[in-house]
């Protein structure tokens, strides 16, 4: 692992980028980010003086989905976000160092760059049986993630699992998996769900932490505002399908042979937010509706209790019976309608009756009132 | 002489309180002002509209033949719900308004006065009456007890709420810089997954068809059955009979 003081600049000059060329990066970079001509100084003394920012990157209960993600990202190429960019001092899964060597990089981190380095969390802890369903280095992990959080700058959530919890955390929960953000409350954490998030969403989150030593702008949720502010619903390439009223009925219709849009396949772009839809996968190769099949709302809260992918409606489950909303909606509107109308016949007879008894009637509801 | 004073008399008596003359047991009650009348069918058409339209919406169209940009079929049904909804909105608005400005019938359907011991004497009562346990109804100028007991809970309340959850759906795709979501986003810091909000939109549709049944079968009934008159909504007055 690099030597963390080590800045942006020595790393670029160290691998044969000329001052030259680096300053013409700082004006660019002020020009494509819409600064005024002095900002390029200023970000040329930003890169020449302010030390990498460490990462610590710890795993929970996990798939390492995001850490697969992450290595295959293309712009920029993981290479250069780990090697160049940041200093990735501890991430057991891709570190050199184990055992002590690598548990004793934490606690240095810890000492040395206190409220300075990023923690980014793979995976979340699991809460019961104070924390035994996941041990890391001896302790349970929560444990661990407590402590390494107390002195980070600012909490980096990737994926599902750490922003929402994901699997592990779907009903009935037995290990009681919590997101990061039920477990860490003092410290910022930016979210980055997904399963896993998108490579070049990682990446580029990384490279905004570690050059302007701040969160990007976050939504409601904490989820940065630059890839999840839109659903994918809003930039699919089939939602003019949608609005024409094009659906897939079958898998192997006609109309999915045309591309047209799968709503009512259960696809769940409309409710999801991400950035699938315009970074797409691999590099930009495709991703899932592209490949024919709905989405499954993978980045949102808890969408392994929402019921089928191929549903449109989430599952009920509290009335005891699995249905859907509509399912209750027309069984509760029947059983309305059908007492509607025996109240409506029960009337007809007693007034049918009424009318026969007639004048005892009459007489008997003039002494009730 | 005096029989001319006598019919003089009862004319004077007569006004202001109109048709009280034309029975002793018949009495003419103004009950729903103008504003509230043609809200009322305003309101029906645009939950007409955003009941059918909502159910497209739910379950999505049989696919339209031809090129997509030669259709925007589902686009226009998702417009009538807009629309709809945007009516619905602001009849809701100025429907408070009108509670606030109005006579107190226009207030009734929006509290249930359960700190009234006689509220619930006479929900008693209207219970009985619609269990077919009492022979005679009670004199109600308005909604009798447990039609505003109905109409506050699964009209008003869910009104409300369908316009939230509806509003937050909208802005979903007005983006989060529109101001339905500045006003109605915090839905989603309540239930983070918008699909739960779909599906509570669903069942607050639901609500709503089973209430259009119910209120529909009620006031045709008590129109039949009870000493009420179904008039009030047309003409806002409303016939009490013996």
């Amino acid at each position: 692992m690099g030597e963390a003081t080590e800045t942006f600049y020595s790393v670029i000059r160290r691998q044969g980028i000329t001052r030259r060329n680096f300053l013409k990066f700082c004006s660019l970079t002020a020009a494509s980010l819409g600064l005024s001509p002095l900002a390029a100084n200023d970000i040329a003394i930003a890169l020449e003086t302010k030390p990498r920012v460490p990462v610590i990157w710890m795993h929970g209960l996990e798939c390492t989905c995001c850490s697969e993600s992450f290595i295959r990202s293309a712009h920029p190429l993981v290479k250069d976000a780990v090697l160049s960019m940041i200093s990735l001092d501890y991430d057991d899964t891709i570190m050199a160092a184990a055992g002590h060597q690598a548990e004793a990089i934490l606690t240095e981190t810890r000492a040395k760059y206190k409220d300075r380095y990023v923690l980014a969390i793979e995976g979340n802890p699991p809460l019961n049986e104070d924390g035994m369903f996941c041990i890391d280095g001896g302790k349970p992990f929560v444990e661990k993630l407590r402590s390494m959080a107390e002195d980070s700058m600012t909490i980096i959530a990737w994926g599902s699992c750490a922003s929402w919890g994901c699997v592990q955390a779907a009903r009935p929960n037995p290990t009681q998996a919590m997101p990061i953000d039920k477990v860490i409350t003092n410290k910022p954490i930016i979210k980055v769900p997904g399963c896993p998030p998108i490579a070049e969403v990682m990446t580029a989150i990384v490279t905004f932490i570690t050059t302007f030593g701040k969160l990007p702008e976050l939504d409601r949720q904490g989820r940065p505002k630059m890839f999840y502010s839109q659903r994918i619903h809003d930039k699919c390439y089939r939602r003019s399908h949608f609005d024409a009223g094009q659906f897939v009925e079958e898998w192997d219709d006609e109309s999915a042979r045309k591309g047209y849009c799968l709503y009512k396949m259960g696809c769940k772009g409309p409710t999801t937010y991400n950035a699938c839809s315009a970074v797409r996968w691999n590099g930009g190769v495709s991703f899932p509706i592209q490949s024919g099949h709905g989405c499954f709302g993978c980045s949102e809260d808890g969408f392994w209790d929402k019921g089928s992918f191929y549903d449109r409606l989430t599952t009920i489950k509290q009335f005891g019976i699995e249905a859907n909303a509509d399912q209750i909606g027309r069984a509760a509107a029947g059983a309305v309608g059908l007492a509607v109308a025996a109240h409506a016949a029960v009337t007809a007879a007693k007034r049918l009756t009424r009318k026969r008894e007639g004048v005892v009637q009459e007489k008997r509801s003039k002494v009730q009132s | 002489m005096s029989g001319k004073t006598a019919q003089v008399l009862n004319v004077l008596s007569s006004v202001g309180v109109a048709g009280k003359d034309r029975s002793a047991d018949r009495d003419v009650v103004y009950v729903y002002e103008m504003p509230v009348r043609v809200w009322h069918w305003v309101n029906a058409a645009a939950i007409m509209v955003l009941a059918i339209t909502g159910c497209f919406i739910g379950t999505a169209v049989p696919t339209m033949p031809g090129e997509a940009s030669d259709n925007f079929f589902f686009g226009y049904i998702r417009f009538a719900h807009f629309s709809a909804g945007y009516v619905l909105a602001v009849g809701f608005l100025l429907r408070i308004y009108c509670a606030m400005m109005g006579n107190p019938h226009a207030k009734q359907i929006f509290y249930v006065p359960i700190w009234r011991r006689c509220f619930w004497d006479e929900l008693w009562q209207t219970i009985r009456w619609y269990a077919l346990l009492a022979v005679r109804s009670d004199k109600c100028a308005g909604h009798n007890p447990a039609a505003q007991l109905m109409m506050f809970s699964m009209f008003t309340l869910t009104t409300a709420f369908m316009i939230v959850t509806g509003f937050a759906l909208y802005a979903q795709g007005s983006g989060q810089e529109s101001w339905q979501f500045g006003l109605f986003g915090w839905i989603f810091g309540v239930l983070p997954n918008s699909q739960d909000v779909h599906t509570l939109h669903h069942l607050g549709l639901w609500v709503i068809v089973t209430f259009v049944l119910i209120h529909v079968y009620a006031a045709i009934r008590e129109d039949i059955m009870s000493r009420r008159s179904i008039s009030a909504i047309i003409s806002g007055e409303r016939d009490l009979r013996d």
